[in-house]
This record gives C-alpha cells, structure tokens and sequence, in this order.
C-alpha cells in the first residue's frame, strides 16, 4: 500500500502491548524446555515407544477400543433417546419409569456396574424370556450370553443411556414448544411432532455434548481392562507386566488415545458444520491456525486481515 | 342478512375452562355464521387466547359445547354427555379449523415451501406434487412466491407471519382463528399481514379475529364481541361496539385501548 497519503487519510495505528509478547517469549521458553528434557531424557526410551506403537497387539487393542467405544455410543445414544421420549411422555407411569432408571445408573459407579454385570449369573443363571406367572417361551444360559464383550457393551451402553438421556431431554426442551402447538394444532400427532419438527432441531442442540460423550467413552473404555478383555491399555498392561517398560507403553498407549480423540474432535466439527444450516460456515482448519498464528508473526497490514477474519468468525 | 336455513359455522355454548381452582372461561357463548368475521377484543387475561385453544381443542374443556360446520371438535356425543376423543382422532377432527400464533410459530429448519407441505402430507395424506402444487398457489396467494426457499429466519416477521397462515390455509380449514396475528410486528409490517387477512375474509373463510387493531376490526367485522374475566359483556357491529359501548368495562377498555379509532 503506498504511504504517501495524508495521515488522516491512513488508518488508525493499533495499540502496542510490549507486555504480551514478553509473556509469549517466557512461555515458549518454558515449553522448548519441557520438549527438550522430554526428548532427551533417555529413561523415556522413544526407541521402545517407537518398537511397541504399531506392534500387532497393541493394534489389536487399538481396534477393541474404537469398535467398543463406537457401540457402546451407539447403544447409549438410542438408550438415551428412548429414556428422554419416555421422561417427557404424557404417561406418568412411563416418565418415572425412565427417572428411575436414570437415579440408579447415575447413582452407583461404573466400575461397580460392570463388575456386577460380569456376575450376573450368579445372581439369574438362566434368562427367559415369557410373561409374569407364565412358562417361559425361551430360556438362555447366561454363562453362555454374558460374555466379557457382552458385559463390557451393555455395561458401557446402559450407563452412557443414562447421561445421553439428559442431554437428548435437554435438547428437546430447548426446542421453542411454539412450534410443537402449531404442528398440534394442523392436526399432527404427538409422535408425528416429535419425529418431523422437535427431534430434527434438538439434534443441533445434542450434537455437541455428544461428541463430547464419545470423547470421555473412549476413554473410559479403559476400565474393561478389569474384565480381562484386550483393549488398547489392557494390551499395553499385558506387554510392561512382561517386559517391565511400563513408562514408554503408557506413552504408548497415550499417544493412540491422543490421535484417537484428534480424529473423533475434527469428525464432530465436521458433523456440526453440516447441521449448522449455512448459519455459519467455517472451515475446520480453523483450529490449527489459531494455534500457529501467535507463533508465525504476520507482517502489520496481514496483521489487520487477521482481525478483520476474526470479528467475522466469531 | 344471513338466510335461517344456513348452519352456523361455530357454535359455542356456555364454555368453561379453568386453570386448577382458576376459572379462565365462565360460560361463553358465541356463534359464527359461515364467511362472518368475528373480532374478539378484551383486556389481557380476560381469556381470548383460551377461548381459540378451546375452539381447535388444544385445549379441553370443562364445561358447555362447542361445535365446528356441525360437528364437536375433540369429543363425541353420546346419551347427551360428552366424551373426549383418543389423540389420533382429535388430531384429525381439529385439522379443519386454521390456527395462526402471535409468534408465527414457523418450524424453523424447514423452508417456506416446506413449512406448507408438511402437514397436508402427513395430516391429509397428499402426495408431495399436490402439496407443492397448492403450496405454490398459497404462497403466490400471500404475495410470497419468490420466497419459497427462505429459511424462517431469513424472512421478516410480516413475511413469517403470511407464510404461517399460507400453512394453515394448506389444510382447506373452514374457521380460521388468529391469535393476535400482528402483535408481535413491528408497526411498519402490520399492514402486509392485515391485508392478507382482509383478503382471506373478503374471499369467505369464517374467522375469529383476536387483535388489538380496531382499524382492521371496524373494517372487516361482521361482529365484535366484548370480553371480560372469561365472559362476553357486549357484542354488536363494529360501529356499535366501538363508538356506542354499552357496558362499563368496554367504555374503560376502549378508551385506554385505542384512543384513536373510538370517538369517545
Ligand atoms: N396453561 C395455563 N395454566 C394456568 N393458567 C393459564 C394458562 N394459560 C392461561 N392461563 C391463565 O388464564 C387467563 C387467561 O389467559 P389468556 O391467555 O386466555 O388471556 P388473553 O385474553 O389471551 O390475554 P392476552 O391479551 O394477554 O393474550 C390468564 O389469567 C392466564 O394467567
Ligand atoms: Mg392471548
């Protein structure tokens, strides 16, 4: 831009704030330091970290731990939805059944939930299924059914129903009920309403806490460790308690649910631009960027785009 | 005027409504003829918007009757008490009186087109073509038919409001009822609505008209009707009610109300 224009004619020099980049300065300082020791230090052993991270057991439990986490969500979500319709249902009976529900799996541990289910056959060793005071139509041995799987997806499952339950509730209600009265009164039905004009808009509302949920599922997948199934830090266990390199396994393992949780993060900002109906369309490096941009000093003028993007996107 | 032969198109009798121990409607009674306008005035509370949400059964009723062209909306008859309907059944039986809101109430992640569409097909089993095809001549109806892709937010509130009832049109209703169609308008959008609802009536649709314009009301009422604490104190022509009320409450009402349209 030529500078030979008069001085009210250029725009406004921004204020300059010495303090922040000596602030910036401390902090980077701080973070090489940690990065070097974590490099350097030899007892981190990046060589065996580097052996293990793509080694064939510890695949495998990269895989048990995404497949569970997904059908566990899976099963949390349509637990959940079911357990909210049922909340907000004109049926006392069915609203307090589903409260009960929620009371109980929000009111003892997981941990506790899981290892009961594993001895459930202790408590019922054959499942029928038939009606109260009938003989049974069909009968299970539970041995057979409860296999560590079984327990890890329903326990995992059932509980994560109970909180999706909330967030589905929550996501329904902040649906304006203007629009359910005017659906109503062009002579839909309850279910009609629910399914065409209220769960199509709460689903904006439950997206982002639901990432949120599947983020915290992958990672509590680990407790199914305790059930002697091999998932991603069950696998890494299984290889220290032979090898005694526990601290590089644990940055093995680490390392998975980072990349894991990056992927599921960048697959929830994509779902949300989806759904955000050309309200405001960004793109999801955006992240990225942010990170880079304090570091990579702009030129002054570049300086000035930059805000100008920023009071756009926000 | 109206022939003795034709059938009312609405007919209440002593309607009640209460709230817990509140009774919100104490006995209302009020006929429509078809293609009459009936504009209902009152001061806030007095029971106006129960009384429409009693008329297309979104509301049940304690007490009294009330029919639409002949039949009972959200009950049935039998041995001269009154049985309310199942959900399914009641849906059907109040798709054919027309409900327009305050806050227009527009399904908001669906388009203009769509909000119309939606209920002939899952309401009146139409296939989609026909629900376009009628939406198509709605929206043209309420000066609207470039507008058919707009999302509801990306409309202004006068046009909301004339895609809301281009929708409840889409049901072929006999009675339409507005709740207070222009109050959440600003001024300067009124008139889009209003004349759309002028048009309605002058093309013959019955209506019951909940509104604080008396411009429009004296324009295009047959009658307006007075209401006060859940009953109607005075009724009569437009003129009658506006310029000669009768009953205290209405004088009070009308000269705080509308200075500007009242010669009083
Ligand atoms: N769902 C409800 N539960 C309890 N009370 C209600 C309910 N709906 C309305 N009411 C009460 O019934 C009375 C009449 O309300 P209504 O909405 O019919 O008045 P209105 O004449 O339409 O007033 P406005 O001009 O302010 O819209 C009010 O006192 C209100 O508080
Ligand atoms: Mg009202």
């Amino acid at each position: 831009m030529p500078e030979d224009r008069p001085a009210h004619e250029l725009p406004p020099i921004p204020a300059r704030y010495p303090g922040r980049r000596v602030a910036s300065v401390i902090v980077l300082l701080i973070a090489a330091q940690v990065l070097i020791s974590v490099i350097t230090n030899p007892r981190f052993k990046w060589d065996i970290v580097g052996e293990y991270l793509f080694s064939d057991i510890i695949l495998s439990g990269v895989r048990l731990t995404i497949g569970l986490t997904l059908i566990a969500q899976l099963l949390g979500i349509v637990v959940g939805v079911g357990l909210a319709v049922m909340r907000l249902s004109p049926n006392h009976t069915v609203a307090r059944c589903a409260w009960v529900y929620l009371w109980f799996f929000r009111g003892t541990p997981l941990l506790v939930q899981l290892i009961f289910w594993y001895n459930i056959s202790a408590l019922y060793p054959k499942f029928t299924i038939g009606l109260p005071f009938l003989e049974p139509f069909v009968s299970f041995n539970a041995n057979a059914l409860i296999t560590p799987l079984a327990v890890a997806i329903l326990g995992l499952g059932l509980n994560e129903g109970a909180y999706m339950a909330e967030i589905v509730r929550g996501g329904i209600l902040g649906v304006d009920s203007g629009q359910s009265q005017a659906a109503k009164a062009l002579g839909m039905t309850h279910s009609q309403t629910l399914r065409r004009i209220v769960l199509p808009q709460a689903l904006r509302l439950i997206l982002p806490p639901s990432g949120n949920q599947t983020i915290l599922m992958l990672k509590t997948t680990s407790l199914v460790s305790i059930l002697a199934l091999a998932d991603l830090l069950y696998s890494a266990q299984s290889i220290y308690t032979r090898t005694f390199q526990t601290i590089p396994l644990l940055i093995v393992v680490s390392l998975w649910y980072i990349t894991i949780t990056s992927v599921l993060t960048v697959g929830q900002t994509i779902l949300e631009q989806k759904l955000s109906n050309g309200s405001s369309r960004q793109a999801p490096p955006q992240m990225l960027r942010w990170l880079l941009s304090g570091i990579v000093r702009p030129r002054r003028n570049q300086r000035l785009d930059q805000k100008k993007l920023e009071s756009t996107d926000g | 005027m109206v022939e003795p032969k034709v059938e009312p198109m609405l007919v209440a009798e002593g309607v009640r409504k209460s709230y817990g121990s509140v009774e919100v409607l104490s006995g209302i009674d009020l006929v429509v003829m078809p293609g009459q306008v009936t504009c209902l005035v009152g001061p806030s509370g007095s029971g106006k918007s129960t009384f429409l949400r009693c008329v297309n059964h979104l509301e049940s009723i304690d007490g009294g009757r009330l029919a639409v062209n002949g039949q009972l909306v959200g009950y049935r008859e039998e041995k001269g008490r009154l049985h309310e309907l199942k959900e399914r059944e009641a849906c059907r039986n109040r798709a054919c009186v027309g409900m327009v809101f305050q806050n227009f109430n527009l399904f908001q992640h669906m388009s203009a087109l769509e909000n119309i569409i939606e209920a002939p097909q899952r309401v009146l089993k139409l296939s989609k073509e026909e629900a376009i095809n009628s939406a198509r001549e709605l929206l043209a109806m309420v000066g609207l038919s470039t507008r058919g892709d707009s999302l509801p937010s990306q409309l202004s509130g006068g046009q909301q409001q004339r895609v809301a009832i281009a929708r409840a049109l889409a049901m072929k209703p006999k009675l339409m009822l507005f709740d207070e169609a222009t109050s959440a308008l600003d001024p300067e959008l009124v008139g889009e609505v209003l004349s759309a609802m002028r048009a309605l009536a002058a093309s013959g649709m019955s209506m019951v008209v909940v509104t604080h314009e008396m411009g429009f009301a004296r324009e295009a009422a047959d009658e307006m009707v007075f209401m006060d604490a859940g009953l109607i104190v005075e009724r009569g022509s437009p003129d009658q009610v506006l310029d000669n009320p009768q009953h205290a409450r209405t004088k009070a009402f009308l000269t705080k109300a509308c200075r500007p349209y009242c010669r009083l």
